[in-house]
C-alpha cells in the first residue's frame, strides 16, 4: 500500500506540534464518542500504550515520519493520545537539564 | 501548541532531548550512534518528495532509485525523567534540506571527521557554525589508528580554538561517550557564561 492512501490522500500534517522527539502516550481509556481508529491508528495506539516519541513510533511501523505525523494529527484531534514537546535547550538551557545529561553520559 | 500536554497520562512522559552525528558520507555515523545506543540503531525513511522536494531537485541525481532519505538514530535512557536520542545525520549534501529540521531543539552536534578524508565534514562544520549551534568535532580513526595530533586536524579545518576536538574511535562505547560528553559540557560552560 502507497504510504500516502493510509492519510486520505494528505501529504501535510494540520499540525506542527509533532518534532522528531516529540513523546506520544494512549489516553487510557480512550474517549466514549469519537470514530473508530483505522488500522494504522490502532498500530499507533497499542505502540504508544507508553509513552514513545514519534522517530520510534515511524521506525517500528515502518512507515515515513510525515505519514505517522499526519496519522497522530488525527488521534490527537480524536482525544485518543497525549503529546508532551521536548525540552527546550537552544539559548540558555536549564543548567540542571544540562547537569543530568551530563551525568547520566558519565554512567555509561 | 494546541493539543499538548492535555490529560494527564497514566505514565509520565519522560523529556526528551537530542544530540546529532554529523559528517561526510561513511564517516561512521552510524557506528557512533550503535556504540553508545542501549538499542539496535532505528531507521527511519522519508520519501523525498514527501519533504518537499521539487521534482526538478531530483535532476542531476545520480541514482534516481535513492528517492528515500534514511535517518538512523538510537536513544540513552539518562533517568526515569529523562531520554537522549541521538540522530545520525543523512550524510549526502543533496539531503541537507532535512538538516534544519533534525537540528532544530538540538543539544548540539558532533561533527565525525574521517582521519583519511578530514575534508568531507568541512560542509558539516560550516552547517553548524553558520547556524550557532554548539558542536565538537570527533576524529574517527581508521581502525582506531590517529597519525595526527588534534591540533593538526584543528589547522586543516579552519577550526576556531573554542572548538573542541577530539580523537576518536566511532566503534568504542567509552569514547564516543567521552565525545558526547565534551560537547554537553561545553554547552555547561557556555550557560555559565550567561548571567
Amino acid at each position: 500500500m502507497r504510504p500516502f492512501t493510509l492519510t486520505g490522500g494528505r501529504t501535510r500534517p494540520s499540525r506542527a506540534d509533532f518534532t522528531l522527539i516529540t513523546t506520544v502516550t494512549a489516553v487510557d481509556p480512550p474517549p466514549e464518542h469519537g470514530p473508530r481508529p483505522q488500522p494504522e491508528q490502532t498500530r499507533i495506539l497499542r505502540l504508544c500504550a507508553r509513552p514513545v516519541v514519534v522517530a520510534e513510533l515511524a521506525a517500528h511501523l515502518d512507515l515515513p515520519v510525515s505519514v505517522v505525523v499526519i496519522l497522530l494529527c488525527d488521534l490527537l484531534e480524536a482525544g485518543r493520545i497525549t503529546v508532551r514537546q521536548p525540552r527546550p535547550v537552544s539559548g540558555s538551557p536549564d543548567p540542571n537539564l544540562l547537569q543530568k545529561v551530563r551525568d547520566g553520559l558519565g554512567r555509561l | 501548541m494546541a493539543g499538548s500536554d492535555t490529560a494527564a497520562p497514566a505514565v509520565p512522559a519522560p523529556d526528551a532531548v537530542k544530540i546529532l552525528i554529523a559528517g561526510g558520507f561513511g564517516v561512521g555515523k552510524t557506528t557512533m550512534v550503535g556504540s553508545v545506543s542501549e538499542i539496535a540503531p532505528l531507521r527511519t525513511e522519508e520519501p523525498l518528495t514527501a519533504a518537499g522536494l521539487d521534482v526538478d531537485d531530483l535532476d542531476g541525481i545520480e541514482d534516481k532509485k535513492a528517492t528515500t532519505v534514511a535517518l538512523d538514530f538510537g536513544r540513552i535512557t539518562i533517568g526515569d525523567d529523562l531520554v537522549l536520542y541521538l540522530f545520525g545525520t543523512p550524510g549526502q549534501q543533496r539531503f541537507w534540506f532535512m538538516w534544519n529540521d533534525l537540528a532544530l531543539g538540538a543539544l548540539g552536534a558532533v561533527v565525525l571527521v574521517d582521519v583519511r578524508r578530514p575534508r568531507t565534514s568541512f560542509a558539516a562544520i560550516d552547517f553548524f557554525e553558520r547556524r550557532g549551534i554548539p558542536f565538537v568535532v570527533g576524529v574517527n580513526g581508521f581502525h582506531g589508528e590517529h597519525p595526527y595530533p588534534p591540533e593538526e586536524i584543528r589547522e586543516a579545518l579552519s577550526l576556531p580554538a573554542d572548538v573542541p576536538v577530539l580523537l576518536c574511535d566511532a566503534r568504542e562505547r567509552a569514547s564516543c561517550r567521552d565525545v558526547l560528553i565534551a560537547l554537553v559540557d561545553r554547552r555547561i560552560a557556555a550557560a555559565g557564561r550567561v548571567p
